[in-house]
């Protein structure tokens, strides 16, 4: 008798929670059920820490090459040395085979290389403005650009870790720059197609209906392949940008349209037509905020996309192109079974690829759900 | 039903269009017109043209016209079936891309076959059986396929047949039979290696289509008249499969019109990783090559391909859904 009387004290505080609260706490509160789209939302904050500390986190020059460690094995980091927390590596010496020819790489327990935390390296501009050499790791005694591989070397004997950084700063904000430009043309034109109708939107829903029955790809490569040779790494950087989102807006103007056409309905909107609201006050005062959320889950969702189409095409040699680095850069080294057979670790940046799209997919998928908090 | 047809077919006209404009700007986009390029990479290949003939080839292509005049030339060229020279291969582009062009739908075919074939059944069972573990692990399995590109997927599974099953698991046809000409035997062999692509290459698709069906079937699953069906005593397989799967089958065959781009698409890539023979390695190494020419008319192809299937996806849509069919407007 007691117990349930202290239920039903608590459902009602409850529900006078809820019913205070205002649309952006019950929408946290939403998202916070699913359990998959908090996890993934930690793990694209860590991305994109990345993204910021890139050169803090890369321990060598990702351009410095050397034939004479070429696709050099990954290298295990122990962690104790003589029961102590003491983390270290073993050297790696480099040699010819005389049979062969390939070179091969044997460790050499005897020589301990000890890992030492934020150390002086290669210099570089945190945040672009504060010059620095500072990085998480390095090694004592020797140089570190021929003792430490924590993920191995590629073909040109470059640190894929270090690379790995670098081409994630790359292929991360490449997606949001596209989706940005995507975001643009969608919420335009589909704003335009939802809130005129009539043969405006006729129009743009044909013309969504033909870019979206076209195969992407071969089309982004005839417009990748026919960029200039001569052109430097920013301007292929936003060339490949503005290439994918042209054909990559059409969800999110369909999303636009189809909230624009519900709202239109509504009896708020009605109520400030009567009061005689202009229509750029009803656009941006009224409709705008009342689908933000949606637009941000379908943005959320549009981005792995975008990730995917840019790591395909630079796979493919038609994207960002040397200097540059991003992961499918990085990829493209991997691209027949002969390499894959000898150095396996060249297939590493399909991970962080895979892992992105896959954390960007379920937190769109828990904003979608959050996004209408009163469903 | 007639003014469906009409209209769905003024529609492909209308994107057949759009394409070719498309394929037309990507010819034009390098420097120079490409009688130029012809005339220099065959004069590089050691043969010679002559004064007359570039006169001609610039004549029959109006290259001093109007872009308008030129697009128009160049359109009524494909139309007759004339689709130019391939440079790299000194031979008409038509000979070089005919057989590829029909692998390439044989393999995308495939791959919608398989989208079909696994995602169905899987969509029926997950929708049935909801929050079993049964739908918990196909949905995991499902994200799993979306999140992984297929030319990723092609690498991965290389590497696994190579290292573990030690074969080479690219290709479309054994090393003896590649350059065969057709038989019963080739074609046997062909569909020995068709499986591997066809998944690699249907996975993602499936995964959507998947989750596409579920929840379909799980709204059809709750109306009432599930409910009669079941308090009439229809056995269970009946109540399931002979209304509701019925209903919830439609989204799923109209939703081909947007797989087919997408796996034509992505065959493109997959093929490259797998070394199929398709248009796809054709295609990356024309533009590599700086042959607009040819691979302007790839991609007009494969687009015209796509266009022509979602057109029967359509027709397919058509007869299913009688909504459809009997529409007046």
């Amino acid at each position: 008798m007691v117990e349930q009387e202290i239920i039903e004290e608590t459902t009602t505080e409850a529900e006078e929670k809820i019913s205070l609260a205002t649309a952006g706490q019950l929408m946290w509160w939403r998202f916070r059920k699913h359990k998959l789209a908090m996890v993934s939302a930690v793990v694209l904050i860590l991305f994109y820490l990345v993204v910021i500390f890139a050169p803090f986190l890369a321990y060598v020059d990702p351009e410095l090459s050397e034939a004479q460690r070429s696709l050099m094995p990954p290298q295990a980091i122990h962690l104790f040395r003589d029961g102590r927390f003491e983390p270290h590596v073993y050297a790696v010496k480099g040699a010819r085979d005389p049979k062969t020819f390939k070179r091969v790489y044997v460790t050499d327990p005897e020589t301990i290389i000890p890992l030492r935390f934020f150390v002086h390296g290669f210099p570089y501009k945190l945040f672009g403005v504060i010059p620095t050499d500072r990085h998480l790791l390095g090694v004592e005694g020797v140089p570190i650009e021929e003792s430490l591989f924590i993920m191995g070397t590629d073909l040109n004997g470059r640190d894929l870790f270090s690379r790995l950084m670098f081409a994630t700063r790359t292929s991360l904000t490449i997606g949001l720059l596209a989706v940005a430009i995507s975001l643009f043309l969608g919420v335009l034109l589909g704003g335009i197609s939802g809130y005129f109708s009539g043969t405006v939107d006729i129009i743009i829903q044909r013309v969504i209906e033909i870019l979206r029955s076209l195969p992407t790809i071969p089309l982004w490569m005839g417009l990748a392949a026919a960029l200039p040779g001569s052109w430097s790494v920013q301007q292929v950087y936003l060339a490949i940008t503005v290439i994918i989102s042209l054909l990559g807006w059409t969800e999110l103007a369909r999303v636009v349209r189809g909230r624009f056409l519900t709202l239109r309905e509504e009896d708020f909107i009605t109520a400030a037509e009567l009061v005689g609201c202009s229509r750029s006050r009803i656009i941006f005062r009224h409709m705008v905020p009342s689908f933000l959320s949606h637009i941000i889950a379908a943005t959320t969702l549009a981005i792995p996309a975008m990730i995917i189409s840019e790591t395909s095409l630079s796979f493919l040699g038609l994207g960002l192109r040397p200097p540059a680095i991003s992961w499918g850069v990085l990829l493209e080294q991997a691209q027949n079974i002969q390499a894959l057979a000898i150095s396996p670790w060249l297939l590493t940046p399909v991970v962080p690829v895979i892992l992105a799209v896959l954390a960007f997919n379920f937190v769109g998928d828990g904003l979608r759900d959050a996004a209408d908090p009163y469903g | 039903m007639l003014g469906y047809i009409v209209r769905r077919l003024a529609l492909a006209v209308v994107t057949i269009i759009a394409i070719s404009i498309l394929s037309f700007i990507i010819i034009q986009l390098p420097p120079g017109d490409f009688v130029t390029t012809y005339i220099a990479t065959m004069s590089a290949g050691g043969a010679t043209v002559s004064e007359a003939e570039v006169e001609a080839l610039r004549e029959q292509y109006g290259l001093n016209q109007p872009m308008i005049v030129q697009y128009l030339k160049w359109a009524g060229q494909m139309l007759r079936g004339n689709f130019g020279m391939a440079m790299e291969w000194n031979r008409p582009v038509k000979d070089v891309i005919g057989d590829r062009l029909a692998l390439t739908v044989v393999v995308s075919l495939a791959a919608v076959v398989f989208t079909w074939a696994v995602a169905l059944p899987i969509g029926i069972y997950s929708a049935v059986k909801r929050y079993s573990i049964g739908d918990y692990i196909f949905t995991f399995i499902g994200f799993i396929g979306l999140a992984i590109p297929g030319f990723m997927l092609a690498l991965i599974v290389m590497y696994v047949g190579f290292r573990y099953f030690n074969a080479n698991i690219g290709g479309l046809f054994s090393p003896d039979m590649a350059d065969a000409p057709w038989s019963w035997a080739k074609f046997k062999d062909m569909l020995a290696h068709l499986p591997i692509p066809a998944v690699v290459l249907g996975l993602s698709g499936t995964a959507q289509m998947i989750r596409i069906m579920r929840s379909n079937l799980l709204d059809e699953l709750r109306k009432p008249y599930v409910m009669t069906a079941r308090a009439r005593g229809l056995p269970e397989t009946r109540v399931i499969l002979k209304y509701p799967v019925r209903v919830a089958l439609n989204p799923f065959i109209s939703t081909i019109g947007y797989l087919l781009p997408y796996i034509v698409s992505g065959s493109i890539i997959v093929s490259l990783v797998l070394s199929l023979p398709t248009v796809g390695p054709l295609l990356l190494k024309a533009l590599i090559a700086q042959d607009m020419f040819l691979a302007g008319t790839i991609i007009l192809l494969l687009g015209v391909m796509t266009v022509i299937g979602t057109f029967i996806s359509d027709l397919l849509l058509m007869w299913v859904d009688p909504r459809i069919r009997l529409e007046r407007r």
